[in-house]
């Protein structure tokens, strides 16, 4: 919907008018870009900028992180000569284009959406872009983030800009209180279930409402970064004082009365009262309960309390037998209740649920309890680390049977090494569960870190509740 | 960049919804520098079996449809991961179009930039073709400039971007005409740096 530039605007009408800096007669605009991460996959867009022989336009803006192939046990170990060229072609390309690098043995190292925030480069009103579609997560903060493929990378690298073209606008409202034992990834999992894995396409998605109000900037997080996971090209909520808490005091977060002028900025970026949005969805938060997948997209979500879906009763012909397929690959049989569904393995890590209030949740889950199945931990930055070790965490994860790992992108995607092996099941706390994403032949399951615990100690997919309440 | 104007190819039908950037390559093959071509890689794990030997049933491993040039799929070709890498891997077998109903936003510029095509056909279009094709194999003809596909009379629109439209016609690469606005970013960075000055990272 067209919207004059005077009238009522949306969040992300803002910030796109903010970084616009001409606008084509065919409407592509091209945009500022405000921070820029580049990982070990960079390689190609540096590759590009060689043939060129340009060199990096802002490398202030710009920094290195080593995530998606770092090794997760580091300590006396050798390291494959095929992931090392990774790390070092991310150095060399990196150091030579006087771009900041978070590396491998950086304190502060860890997974890039993870490290952002943490310190302070991530802040309300930016625009912030890395080839990798997670960036979506960077909108917790009322900013921008969203994915670019290495052709862009180069282009920014090259230019500190991006073309665009306007994306339409969503919102989806979520109000009233969520049970005990559930958070922001089974919010985002009911989304998903409900509007597909394509349904906000094409779409800037804002999350609102007293439920979204209430959550921790760790569970903005998780929502914003599983924006992508319903094919959105961002996901954002509007700063408010839980953001500028979060960020006082930040590393590279403005310091002192800069800090205090820029927070008056940034509790303005709201949507204005009249705003139109091209689609509006609303979830009742009392509604929600805890979430698995049981299929080979993040649509096929489902309660724990319910069962495997049956493609015969299921009148399309082409919906059912994508089900049939996804049954057969994930080894579940029609109407299997999903509690019943054993596993072979857990993963706690990624930046969708790798932070601190991540680990604290499975860990209040596992403490003092046994996992039947074996397990990663993996926290989501080196900083989280030592912050859950100062909490004793790792010895709760450590005494349920669990192995506790350095920081890094690990069984999300498996390119380091660590995978789930061909026919083994891991409840995972990632954000894919496509064929194959953990390792050839992986079967996930994809839920909350506490869902995973349940499910650790349990030996099956389990609802967390009746857990936490005999905690309690 | 290879302009896209007309293609009169083979066309492969695959009927899934949701191919994902995973399994167009899966991420254990990235690390491979694309001198070497990501052809071998592309779709790999439902082209091949864990021992390496072709699985007989997947349509590009049918004499009919090895060599096309066309993939017709169901609806969200694409989504995940931004890896342009799942676009070298189509391109680099020889794949210059691909047609379904809807694409990842990530996946489809990432096509553009490398001179593929998505076209976006209605969902009953995507069916009618695959049964088309499946029934017997055959050239479709993929007309950018006429946004329509043709094969033996039947005619079948297609929308793509007007703007992705004109760089795919003109093989045309952003970064050349991003570089002719360099006044109007300088000016932009000035103005910028007061309306937000705190946008720029600082340590101490
Ligand atoms: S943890 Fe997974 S989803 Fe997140 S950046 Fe790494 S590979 Fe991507």
């Amino acid at each position: 919907m067209a919207q004059s530039p005077s009238g009522p605007q949306t969040l992300f009408d803002k910030l796109w008018d903010s970084h616009a800096i001409v606008t084509r007669e065919d409407e592509q605009t091209l945009l500022w870009v405000d921070r820029h991460f580049v990982h070990e996959g960079s390689f190609h867009a540096f590759n590009k900028l060689k043939e060129r022989s340009a060199k990096v336009s802002r490398p202030d803006l710009t920094f290195g992180i080593a995530d998606h192939y770092v090794p997760t046990r580091r300590s006396g170990r050798s390291i494959d000569p095929a992931i090392q060229n990774m790390l070092d072609q991310l150095e060399r390309n990196t150091s030579e284009n006087g771009v900041m690098l978070f590396g491998l043995n950086d304190p502060r190292q860890g997974i890039v959406h993870v490290v952002g925030p943490e310190q302070g480069l991530t802040l309300p009103g930016l625009l912030m872009v890395c080839g990798d579609s997670h960036t979506s997560t960077h909108g917790a903060f009322g900013a921008w983030g969203f994915g670019i493929g290495a052709s862009e990378v180069a282009h920014v690298l090259m230019t500190q800009t991006l073309w665009q073209r306007k994306p339409k606008r969503m919102r989806i409202s979520v109000d009233g209180t969520l049970a005990p034992g559930i958070g922001a990834k089974d919010i985002a999992l009911s989304i998903i279930a409900r509007i597909g894995a394509d349904g906000a396409q094409g779409h800037a998605v804002e999350y609102a409402g007293s439920a979204i109000r209430a959550l921790s900037m760790e569970g903005r997080l998780t929502l914003c970064n599983l924006s992508i996971e319903a094919g959105a090209r961002c996901g954002m909520v509007a700063p408010d004082e839980t953001t500028i808490n979060y960020l006082r005091g930040r590393p590279f977060a403005p310091k002192g009365e800069y800090f205090e002028r820029a927070a008056e900025d940034w509790l303005r970026l709201m949507s204005d009262e009249d705003a139109q949005f091209d689609r509006e969805i609303v979830l009742d938060a009392s509604e929600i309960e805890p979430v698995v997948t049981w299929g080979v997209s993040p649509e096929d979500a489902l309660p724990i309390t319910t069962a495997v879906p049956d493609p015969e009763s299921i009148p399309d012909s082409g919906k059912a037998a994508q089900i049939r397929d996804a049954l057969a690959y994930m080894d579940l049989k029609p109407g299997q209740k999903l509690t019943d569904v054993r596993i072979d393995r857990v993963f706690i890590g990624s930046c969708t649920n790798s932070r601190i209030e991540d680990l604290r949740a499975a860990a209040k889950v596992l403490s003092g309890r046994k996992a039947k199945v074996p397990g990663l931990v993996s926290p989501g930055s080196s900083l989280v680390k030592q912050q859950a070790e100062a909490e004793g965490l790792d010895q709760i994860f450590r005494d349920a049977g669990l192995e506790w790992v350095e920081s890094g992108c690990s069984m999300c995607v498996g390119m380091n090494g660590d995978i789930v092996q061909p026919g083994e099941r891991c409840a995972s706390t990632t954000n894919r569960n496509f064929k194959g994403r953990q390792g050839p032949g992986a079967r996930t399951h994809l839920m909350s870190p506490a869902m995973v615990a349940a499910a650790a100690v349990t030996g099956h997919l389990a609802d967390v509740r009746p857990l936490i309440e005999e905690r309690s | 960049m290879q302009p896209f104007q007309c293609l009169t190819a083979t066309a492969c039908p695959l009927p899934y919804a949701n191919i994902d950037t995973d399994q167009l390559i899966p991420a254990r093959f990235m690390k491979r520098s694309r001198a070497e071509g990501y052809g071998s890689f592309l779709l790999h794990d439902m082209r091949f079996s864990s021992d390496g030997s072709e699985i007989p049933g997947f349509p590009l491993n049918r004499p009919d449809w090895r060599n096309a040039q066309i993939v017709v799929a169901r609806r969200n070709f694409g989504a995940g991961s931004s890896r342009e890498a799942a676009v070298y891997a189509l391109v680099d077998y020889g794949v210059r179009c691909v047609v379904a109903p809807s694409f990842g936003d990530i996946f489809a510029s990432n096509a553009v930039n490398n001179g593929l095509l998505p076209a976006c056909v209605g969902e009953h279009d995507a069916e009618s073709l695959i049964r088309l094709l499946e029934a017997d194999a055959r050239e479709i003809t993929v007309d950018l400039q006429a946004q329509n596909i043709t094969t033996n009379g039947v005619s079948t629109p297609f929308t793509v971007d007007p703007v992705w439209r004109m760089k795919l016609l003109n093989g045309w690469d952003d970064i050349d005409l991003t570089l002719s606005q360099g006044e109007a970013i300088a000016q932009f960075t000035a103005n910028d740096a007061k309306k937000r000055p705190w946008a720029v990272p600082r340590t101490g």
